[in-house]
């Protein structure tokens, strides 16, 4: 029978809420929490070894000691898969359970399973290494998580390869090569002509969701407002002072053009991703300093920001993007700039 | 300001303006002269979506 270690945080480990997220991991030889009714969904062929429980503050306030006690655990008990959560929307156990995820998945090489609701801020850092069932953003959905989790375990425990439309999991980002007897224009005609009888069809590539996000309000007195200039299109200081990458961005940089009518002369672009010959000549092509400044003289707006962000958007990673527009969001806002011109090329 | 107008709605941008082309969206070296105009338009055009409530992604076309 193979051999599931549960972790869980301080609340579902039964030790104790809030004012217990400090505790340091313990281990215990048994089901406790939500492992309990685990157990009985094991079909056989699986067991709950045992359970381990740490306060979601001290996992994220002293993670290399709460991973050196996992890894002991590890060592002493060989688990076959781990089984985390569900945390549903709780953040720091999200996150938690992301870091169990990291340790037991790329480190140990041990099968993860499991759960979070869709927001959870540690969905990202496990939904491509581990079984991420998603569930309702409060405990109330734990009856549905579990036995969806479970029967991840019970087909990881028998050796086979869970799938994400079947067992329900997100999908984890992961390409692999299949072979298909039928190739790929019979495929599109069969899908095309499936549409136009109106049957069910199923799409081989589903295209990414759209993000939504709430409108900021509209700008009252435009005379007065400061308006910021940020660039995805890699337009840089001669000779590109930050490094900032040509393509793959791992950063983003942030120049001072209080001083500068335009960013022609000054300026240049390192995008690797279209043709420089036109921002190189001119990089408010790219970048509409020059505009903003003329606005500004006019009385249009009320100022220009001081600081020009940019970063390259070429290749750059979907989670990297995110950060730095976080980051940079997070600057202008409490820097009291009132309006944003995002170019991107 | 964007000319794959389709990416900006999908990241979630609620004002978008539609720009000429990736390595000039504000700016068309082609037009030679009657290039400063053309700019001008549409970085206005940009302020003026920011002056604009909307209540989801909103392209705003010329005119």
């Amino acid at each position: 029978m193979k051999k599931i270690l549960y972790y869980v945080n301080q609340f579902f480990g039964q030790i104790g809420g809030e004012d217990q997220a400090h505790i340091a991991p313990v281990y215990k030889k048994e089901a406790v929490g939500p492992a309990m009714g685990f157990a009985k969904m094991l079909e056989g062929e699986a067991e709950i070894i045992g359970t381990l429980i740490c306060g979601d503050n001290f996992f994220n306030e002293h993670n290399e000691e709460a991973l050196a006690f996992i890894k002991d655990i590890n060592e002493q008990e060989k688990p076959d898969i781990v089984v985390a959560g569900p945390a549903f929307n709780a953040g720091r156990y999200g996150v938690a359970c992301a870091g169990v995820a990291e340790f037991f998945a790329l480190e140990a090489g041990i099968p993860v399973v499991t759960g979070m609701y869709e927001e959870n801020p540690g969905l990202e850092a496990c939904r491509g290494i581990s079984y991420v069932v998603p569930t309702t953003d409060s405990a109330g959905g734990m009856r549905k998580a579990l036995p969806t989790m479970a029967k991840i375990a019970v087909k990881l425990a028998k050796g086979e390869e869970p799938v994400a439309e079947e067992d329900g999991f997100f999908l984890r980002g992961i390409r692999e090569t299949v072979f298909s007897d039928k190739i790929g224009s019979e495929r599109a005609v069969e899908m095309l002509l499936k549409r136009l009888r109106g049957e069910e069809f199923e799409t081989e590539l589903p295209m990414p969701e759209f993000d939504n996000v709430e409108p900021a309000h509209a700008i009252a007195d435009m005379s007065k407002a400061v308006i910021a200039l940020v660039t995805t299109g890699g337009i840089v200081p001669h000779g590109n002072p930050d490094h900032i990458q040509s393509a793959s961005a791992q950063k983003w940089g942030k120049y001072d053009v209080s001083k500068l009518e335009m960013l022609k002369g000054d300026y240049e672009t390192i995008h690797g991703g279209y043709d420089p010959v036109y921002a190189n000549e001119f990089p408010d092509r790219v970048a509409p300093l020059d505009q903003l400044v003329h606005l500004k003289k006019e009385g249009a707006i009320g100022d220009v920001y001081k600081y020009f962000y940019t970063t390259t958007g070429t290749g750059t990673a979907v989670g990297n993007s995110r950060k730095f527009g976080q980051e940079i969001g997070k600057e202008l806002k409490e820097a009291g700039v009132d309006g944003v011109i995002l170019t991107s090329t | 300001m964007a000319t794959i107008t389709t990416i900006s709605e999908s990241v979630g941008a609620n004002r978008i303006v539609p720009t000429v082309a990736i390595p000039y969206p504000v700016g068309d070296p082609a037009l030679e002269s009657k290039e400063e105009p053309l700019r001008e338009e549409l970085v206005e055009r940009a302020i003026k979506a920011l002056k604009t409530d909307v209540e989801k992604p909103t392209i705003f076309k010329k005119g």
